[in-house]
């Protein structure tokens, strides 16, 4: 069997194991980026189209919508949302400039992924200081 | 044994990618048009809001958002099932009901946009 016949096989260890799982930096901003993405379809885009619609219809109906989301319990979901958002934005931003190639060693990388971590927690404070 | 690797493939892979990134820079230029709106004009009541709906330029903008976001979704959602669910059968079933999901979507939001009353 000549050399090229062979399948390549790399030893390389594989932790599967959630517990034991130590993601870097870069990985942990690329797996809130995913869990953003899914809570904001699953809950966010419906949510957005009962607001609009609701703000939209009667003057009624908008001034129940402001209630509504005036009770703390509203304002903490709000703020869940705006974080996963601001997350998904800045991430976002982080990949399309990862795609142009700026930052891709891995110091640049490291850096820019702690920015998207606290710029979108920043952000999501002011947005909870704006809604209380 | 694998001994030969073929090239295959819908070749949908890049047009998705593409498609992700710009649904992307067109979704982030509406938050920040929407988000200076907010600014500029502090407090929204009811009657401004309607207002700034009833301008048809931002209503075509507030609907390419959506159109982007639903489609944005679509590309994300899809890459989450190809990742974690590996029956066939199932990974199908959700696709299919994410489809019909987000085309209902898009008709609701056909329904809110263009059947208020200003």
């Amino acid at each position: 069997m000549s050399a090229l016949d062979r399948p390549v096989v790399k030893p390389r260890p594989v932790y599967l194991d959630l517990v034991r799982i130590r993601l870097p930096l870069p990985g942990i901003v690329s797996i809130l980026h995913r869990i953003s993405g899914a809570v904001l379809f699953l809950f966010g885009i419906p949510l957005l189209l009962c607001a609009l619609a609701a703000s939209l219809g009667s003057a009624a109906s908008f001034a129940e919508l402001k209630s509504a989301w005036s009770h703390p319990l509203a304002k903490l979901v709000l703020l869940g949302f705006a974080w996963a958002y601001l997350h998904h934005f800045c991430a976002g931003i982080r990949y399309l400039l990862l795609d142009l190639h700026q930052g891709i060693d891995l110091p640049a990388a490291r850096r820019s992924s702690v920015i998207v971590l606290v710029v979108s927690l920043a952000l999501t404070l002011l947005v909870g200081v704006r809604l209380w | 044994m694998v001994t030969r690797r073929q090239a295959v493939g819908a070749h949908y892979g890049l047009k998705d990618w593409l498609v992700q990134r710009v649904t992307a820079v067109v979704m982030a230029l509406y938050t920040l048009l929407v988000l200076a709106i907010l600014l500029v004009h502090g407090g929204l009541d009811h009657g401004t809001w309607l207002s700034l709906f009833a301008n048809s330029a931002f209503r075509l903008a507030t609907f390419v958002f959506m159109v982007a976001l639903l489609y944005h979704a679509w590309i994300g959602v899809r890459d989450i099932y190809m990742d974690y669910i590996k029956p066939v059968g199932v990974r199908l079933a959700l696709q299919a009901a994410t489809v019909l999901l987000l085309v209902a979507y898009l008709g609701w939001t056909i329904q809110i946009l263009w059947g208020f009353r200003a």
